[in-house]
């Protein structure tokens, strides 16, 4: 496969179809980053105010860095893609955009969210476009620390009483099939793999399965047999929760989006 | 490119980078970036954390590779800032600092003696980057009494980069930089 060294190599199809991958990346990042900030001062105990509150700050840093490549690639700077869009222009997974919902919710969402993100940036430290191999390499590294995290808590909460565990079980049942929609198929899939840009979806997905199941199972907890993939996200098709996000984000920014902070 | 560069006032005094090598110009660099500070952990330059990834001349301008720690620091913008400002107080008048992300930074560019700053700081080093599994977090040894009889606390701590830890020997709470 040939190696695209530059972001300025980037022509044609292959070009729109990296601007696509990188929107779905850096949205995913941004809202799921917001959600987490939810639980700064709300957490259960101070530890797990810090986990969220730092997991949130890496995943914005994430946004923000494919939020820059973009904008080298000619899209609007970070600041407007981030705050300056609306609904229908995100590209995020309907994962990230429910409500925190409770806090086992919150980590069973992020638990299945991280080893999506895992998978996708091992995929992607192997990408033909150079610039893009660099940074996932280096995001990877850190993504590390939340699947830790992440994989203790589901494992204890899932295994320490009945209640933790019906509300863990509960928390899978409503999450699970929105987590399937992190791999809703594009139709830039194709390009991206005949590129070498980024593994097919359907790959990823498989590969995201087989991470996960052997927790959940340790966990004692199970995946719904019958769950349904909740696709839209990628083609911009939301649930009404992310335009009330964007709401509470956005407010301060439409005020004066020209403000100088 | 600037005025510096050209001759056509000849009676004008050249500019201090003309008269000295490139050798000699990225050295003074590399000096002068030993006052910049990680803004978090304030007894460590930038150099001794790994994170300038290179130093150049490229024509009449420095040019420095920041390789930032944490893709979400807050404090790059500020690092970058004080990198410039820093280069400036040379005898460079232009400079140019990029992000960079190759190399990727890890713990492991961390040299041995901003290792030894951090534990006198208070702040247990990094063990190898390429552990994997929260053990690479368990038994860290405590950088106030050299027990390893300790405990993890927590995977995340008051900045990205750090776990907390609990000793059992000197019943201290200390932080430890997570290896990356």
């Amino acid at each position: 496969m040939d190696k695209i060294e530059t972001l300025d190599a980037l022509t044609g199809a292959t070009r729109e179809a990296v601007v696509h991958l990188l929107y779905r990346m850096a949205d995913d990042e941004l809202i799921i980053g917001h959600r987490n900030s939810e639980w700064t001062g709300h957490a259960p105990i101070l530890e797990a105010d810090i986990a969220f509150s730092s997991m949130a700050q890496d995943e914005m840093g994430h946004a923000q860095a494919y939020y820059e490549i973009l904008h080298a690639l000619g899209e609007r700077d970070p600041d407007t893609l981030a705050f300056g869009r609306k609904p229908r222009e995100y590209r995020c997974a309907s994962l990230v955009c429910l409500p925190k919902g409770d806090w086992g919710f919150s980590l069973i969402r992020q638990f299945l969210y991280d080893a999506a993100e895992q998978v996708r940036l091992t995929a992607l430290a192997e990408s033909s476009l150079v610039p893009l191999a660099q940074l996932t390499t280096k995001l990877r590294g850190e993504e590390k620390y939340h699947m830790m995290h992440g994989r203790t808590w589901v494992l204890r909460l899932g295994n320490a009483t009945t209640e933790s565990h019906a509300k863990m079980q509960a928390a899978l049942d409503r999450a699970y099939p929105h987590a399937l929609g992190l791999f809703e198929p594009t139709e830039f899939d194709e390009t991206l793999a005949q590129a070498g840009v980024c593994t097919r979806e359907e790959e990823l997905q498989k590969q995201w399965e087989s991470a996960v199941a052997p927790v959940l199972d340790d966990a004692g907890l199970e995946v719904p047999d019958s769950a349904r993939p909740v696709f839209g996200g990628r083609v911009g098709k939301h649930p009404p929760e992310l335009a009330e996000l964007l709401n509470q984000m956005q407010m301060v920014y439409s005020i004066d989006p020209a403000a100088k902070w | 490119m600037s005025a510096q560069t050209q001759n056509s006032k000849p009676t004008r005094e050249a500019p201090a980078s003309e008269k000295v090598g490139r050798s000699k110009r990225v050295k003074d660099i590399w000096n002068v970036l030993q006052s910049v500070t990680d803004p978090e952990i304030p007894v460590i330059s930038v150099v001794e954390m790994g994170m300038i990834a290179d130093v150049r001349i490229d024509g009449d301008r420095a040019v420095v590779d920041l390789t930032p720690t944490f893709a979400g620091c807050p404090a790059i913008d500020l690092i970058r800032r004080e990198i410039r400002e820093a280069v400036l107080s040379t005898r460079e008048r232009d400079v140019i600092v990029n992000v960079v992300y190759d190399p990727p930074w890890s713990t492991d560019r961390i040299s041995d003696v901003g290792r030894k700053k951090l534990t006198e700081f208070g702040l247990a080093p990094p063990r190898d980057c390429c552990v994997n599994g929260v053990d690479t977090l368990e038994k860290v040894e405590c950088p106030f009494c050299k027990s390893t009889e300790t405990d993890l606390e927590s995977i995340f701590g008051p900045t990205l980069c750090r776990s907390i830890h609990y000793c059992r020997a000197c019943l201290q709470s200390f932080e430890h930089f997570k290896s990356v």
